[in-house]
């Protein structure tokens, strides 16, 4: 890939078309997070702030083993440590790096109505580009999975960017590096597609019949997937079991398409008042003229006439004011 | 000219219409590339080094900034693993990963501490006001408790009036010298948490 040029676009916010890229051959990338070798070390949450050059929070204990309580502007990736109580009284310690899913289909960029803002690469990265962003955060009710979040000092939203300025020069995410079990991997698509399903298969020969590979389709398929062992409990490890980018961005979709429908109307007044010109309007009939005249004077005399009518109304509006007086008094009464 | 009515109407509708054309339909002026925000550590030094914290080792790379030009003064961008180890093949834990604050950190004191006994605050104190103290206390403890023959006559040459711990950022010479110098006042407590 060019690097003069930078990445070639598939997808721009609040823009009809993709432009002019033809590259539609680009790999694909992705991240997978197999959560069985997850150790919860946060290791991959601190080579994401290194990298990106993120200041650290404050943060105080609440009775987990998780770093912060959310993710935040300046905390993209962060360890949810999930403790829950099976059925069999055995507890289940559900840890899940939280951080953006790259959808295929991001409800982010759906709702986004910021020309560039929300930019998807023709690799499939979801990328936020700040200097186009109005912080109007339609993009944080867009989401399915609540990943961006609001700065309210620079009024604009962030989140992770899986390291595109690292992807693009070929180098993997910081995450993906740092990870020191092999949780995190990344590589093209189908090749971690194809890592997943065969773990899956070795969970569930290993006794986790509900072993899934999280890659939902509801957003086309994630650009970070998860192997997640105990499949029957998503919601506890805090994924939604089907997440759809249209339910959530469905009035602002109804928007665009009334836009388009404008601008059908648009074109057709246009030429339909084209054709008319062409057929009539190189000669001014006299008569229409003098219609248009008469039209005027009429307007005129009815100019005089509203002025009357508000002055009418005027005194008229004078009245209920006293009626709300009285209305106060009584009220004053009863308190 | 003379300009109707009419004519303005249809003359304003030509134009909204185009312009409205232009801006919705089909002439997609935006860029089908994004510049990408730029590698930082693109024009980078590339120094390979090992991890200060723990015994495992694990090699890391340094990026510092500028080309070691007499004028500049290089400052470290990044850390990250060195993929070409075969201890940690590019991994950090998370403690590794965050060695860039080793370095730069406004947190950590930029010089020696010294609180007086019975004091409740640290003040900072000169390298050379913290030396000479280090060294008198140690000279003072050595002479106190230095043992020459043990109760059965044996020379041991040992003193017991204070013990070594040494720190993990200790690299491999500093260890050897700490030891031999504590070796030498005959410290038998030595302890070196550097192990790489």
């Amino acid at each position: 890939m060019s690097t003069e040029l930078g990445l070639a676009v598939r997808r721009r916010s609040a823009t009809p078309s993709s432009g002019t890229n033809i590259r539609t051959n680009t790999p694909q990338v992705s991240k997978i997070v197999d959560i069985d070798l997850c150790i919860g070390c946060k290791a991959c949450e601190v080579a994401c702030k290194e990298w990106n050059d993120l200041p650290a929070e404050d943060t105080s204990n609440f009775g987990s083993y998780q770093s912060h309580e959310d993710l935040s502007a300046t905390t993209w990736d962060l360890m949810r440590f999930n403790e829950v109580e099976l059925p069999n009284n055995d507890l289940a310690w559900l840890i899940r790096k939280d951080s953006c899913l790259h959808c295929e289909d991001p409800g982010c960029l759906a709702a986004c109505p910021a020309p560039g803002a929300i930019i998807q690469y023709q690799n499939g990265i979801v990328d936020f580009d700040q200097t186009k962003c109005i912080g109007c955060q339609y993009c944080v009710s867009g989401c399915p999975f609540d990943i961006p979040r609001f700065d309210p000092t620079t009024k604009k939203v962030y989140k992770c960017t899986l390291c595109v300025d690292r992807v693009t020069t070929g180098l993997e995410p910081a995450c993906v590096k740092a990870c020191p079990t092999g949780s995190i991997k990344y590589g093209a698509t189908e090749d971690m597609i194809a890592y997943g399903e065969a773990k899956v298969a070795k969970l569930q020969a290993r006794g986790f019949d509900n072993a899934m590979l999280y890659n939902p389709a509801g957003v086309g398929g994630t650009h970070m997937m998860y192997v997640v062992p105990r499949g029957e409990m998503l919601g506890e490890y805090g994924l939604p079991s089907d997440p759809n980018v249209r339910s959530n961005v469905s009035f602002i979709g109804l928007l665009r398409n009334l836009r388009r429908l404008g601008a059908a109307a648009t074109w057709a007044g246009l030429l339909g008042l084209g054709a008319f010109w062409l057929r009539n309007g190189r000669h001014n009939p006299p008569p229409e003229e003098e219609a248009v005249e008469e039209m005027l004077l009429v307007g005129q005399h009815g100019g005089n006439g509203q002025h009357a009518g508000n002055g009418a109304n005027g005194e008229g509006v004078e009245e209920p004011p006293v009626v709300v007086g009285d209305g106060s008094t009584e009220a004053k009464e009863v308190s | 000219m003379e300009l109707t009515r009419r004519q303005f109407l249809k003359g304003s509708a030509l134009v909204t219409g185009g312009a409205a054309s232009v801006s919705t339909f089909g002439f997609d002026l935006q860029p089908a590339h994004a510049q990408v925000r730029q590698l930082k550590i693109s024009q980078a030094t590339e120094t390979r080094t090992v991890c200060p914290y723990c015994a495992v080792g694990c090699s890391m790379i340094a990026y510092t900034l500028g080309d070691k030009a007499p004028n500049t003064v290089p400052t470290l961008l990044h850390v990250e693993g060195d993929p070409d180890s075969p201890i940690n093949a590019g991994t950090l834990c998370p403690k590794g990963a965050s060695t860039l604050q080793l370095a730069l950190n406004g947190n950590r004191p930029a010089g020696p501490m010294y609180r007086a006994a019975g004091a409740a605050e640290w003040t900072q104190v000169s390298w050379d006001d913290a030396m000479d103290r280090m060294a008198r206390m140690v000279k003072d403890a050595r002479d106190k408790h230095f043992t020459e023959k043990d109760e059965a006559g044996n020379t041991v040459n040992r003193q017991t009036g204070f013990a070594f711990l040494g720190g993990a950022t200790i690299s491999n010479e500093e260890g050897y010298l700490t030891a031999k110098l504590m070796r030498g006042l005959g410290t038998v407590y030595l302890e070196q948490q550097a192990r790489v």
